[in-house]
């Protein structure tokens, strides 16, 4: 397989980013663990553990085969005398692959890590309801097809990275970090999935009330923001060098523009909330924190400090009224806040990205290959590609995740019984809680 | 509710695909991705409409 090369510095520096990115799966492992019920509270991080192994097995079977390299063969359809990528046409199982430390080796493991990490997304919002098998089925069609398909899109070379090439839109999609790739596909799909297996029992009651049902540990919640930062540092840093051309050189403005992002909508999050609520909220605080570093990713190689501080603090304020929104007025319940944090946190960094985006220094779109973006130094039509990025996550993405999940759960029911979930998760499907000494509360499931 | 909600998602996306290919220039471009994407907001709030809890459903 043919590979681009890449600078000795930047492959070393790629390889320590990349082993950044499993503590980004830890801390969201822990938030999903410590905003859901103590009586799920095992079941969900062994739903983690499975959700990364599968995904990590569908990616190799055929993800990345589908997700290819812009080095890769590719399936091309030509419209209008354009070609459009649309899915790459590698080998499966990793045959005739050279592991060399080259960008596509690289981009293969960094890949790897990163559809675990989408893959973690949806649990958070399925806490408490959703069975392990059918975690494990969601997650292989994911890292299988909806994963690789919109991946290749943008960093495969495909049809969103070569807009900018075909058709003259800015520098074509541009995602350095994955707002879109890894936190937009997993917060839709967490959508999907919250719309097939409906609200917890207790969620919604008949005379129109929606109670909050608290998560068990907020220690869990905040020690998972802490990992999630340093995860987040590696994948912007290494996406950025991989997908967009960055030099190794540029891990520190990214280092700090996830940071300022992170701390601008924690603290944007936390004042909204002491502001009605009159005291700040642990949660939705922890849930401004990792939505900055989701609104952060599309952008980090592009913008200043000071914009990644307004493009955070926006987040932070989008999301905290979106968690609310979703949950009192759609009827949505996401006991960890994934949609908001990763799908509407994402959205607000791609969109981000075309209205603050610089391009001063040379640019180039590694995910389209191209000469002509890297000496056009202007931000014109950026903007338009991103909108575009956007309207294929929710026009295309979204159908089809929903559609597919459908189907699985068609074929075998994702949501557990009234008795498993009165129950709880850990003992009717692992049959050992994971806080044995604790008393289980079971008064919200009196009638009323 | 539900299945069209879906569709004009779907109907919103090849507006904007449309508009990639038939138009070069960047207002009428833009004019008509902003349209493909006000058809997928009306998909998206049919979708969150046909998956209200109905009121004999709560508990």
């Amino acid at each position: 397989m043919a590979s681009s090369p890449i600078s000795e510095i930047s492959m070393l520096a790629c390889i320590f980013f990349i082993l950044l990115v499993p503590f980004a799966a830890a801390g969201l492992a822990l938030m999903n663990v410590g905003l859901g019920r103590s009586r799920s509270a095992g079941h969900m991080m062994m739903a983690s553990l499975c959700a990364l192994a599968v995904a990590a097995l569908a990616y190799f079977v055929c993800g990345f085969a589908w997700q290819g390299s812009v080095s890769g063969a590719g399936h091309s359809l030509v419209l209008s005398g354009k070609s459009w990528n649309w899915i790459a046409a590698e080998p499966l199982f990793f045959r005739k692959f050279t592991f060399d430390g080259s960008i596509t080796s690289l981009t293969a493991w960094f890949q790897m890590m990163c559809v675990g990490l989408a893959a973690l997304i949806p649990l958070g919002s399925g806490a408490d309801r959703w069975r392990l098998r059918a975690i494990c089925l969601s997650t292989g069609m994911l890292a299988a097809v909806t994963y690789p398909l919109f991946a290749h899109w943008v960093w495969g070379g495909g049809w969103l990275a070569q807009l900018g090439v075909n058709y003259g839109i800015g520098r074509g999609f541009l995602d350095a970090g994955g707002a879109g790739t890894i936190q937009v596909v997993g917060g839709l799909t967490a959508l999907a999935v919250t719309w097939i297996l409906g609200p917890r029992r207790g969620k919604y009651a008949a005379d129109g009330m929606a109670p909050a049902i608290p998560g068990h540990n907020s220690v869990l919640v905040l020690f998972g923001c802490i990992l999630a930062l340093i995860g987040w540092t590696g994948i912007n840093s290494a996406g950025a060098v991989l997908f967009t051309g960055a030099e190794a050189s540029a891990a520190p403005l990214i280092a700090i523009n996830t940071m300022l992002s992170a701390a601008a909508s924690a603290l944007s999050a936390a004042f909204i909330t002491k502001v009605r609520f009159g005291k700040p909220d642990a949660s939705l605080t922890a849930n401004g924190w990792v939505g900055g570093l989701v609104a952060s990713s599309a952008s980090c190689a592009f913008v200043s400090p000071a914009e990644a501080l307004v493009i955070g603090s926006i987040a932070g304020t989008v999301i905290t009224f979106s968690i609310e929104w979703f949950e009192l007025k759609m009827e949505v319940d996401d006991p960890g806040g994934s949609i908001s944090v990763h799908a509407v946190g994402g959205i607000c960094g791609l969109l981000a990205l075309g209205v603050f985006g610089q391009f001063q220094r040379p640019v180039m779109n590694v995910a389209a290959d191209s000469v002509a973006a890297a000496t056009n130094v202007t931000a014109a039509g950026q903007w338009l590609a991103q909108l575009i990025g956007v309207a294929t996550l929710l026009g295309f993405v979204l159908p089809v995740t929903y559609g597919a999940n459908l189907l699985l759960n068609r074929f075998y029911p994702y949501r557990v019984s009234i008795e498993g979930e009165r129950q709880g998760m850990d003992l009717h499907e692992l049959g050992a809680g994971a806080y044995p000494e604790f008393v289980t509360h079971t008064d919200e499931f009196l009638p009323r | 509710m539900k299945a069209v909600g879906f569709l004009m998602l779907l109907a919103g996306w090849f507006l904007v695909l449309s508009a990639i290919v038939l138009f070069a220039a960047p207002a009428l471009r833009g004019g008509f991705v902003c349209v493909g994407i006000a058809v997928e907001a009306v998909g998206m709030v049919l979708a969150f409409r046909a998956h209200l809890i109905p009121r004999e459903d709560r508990r």
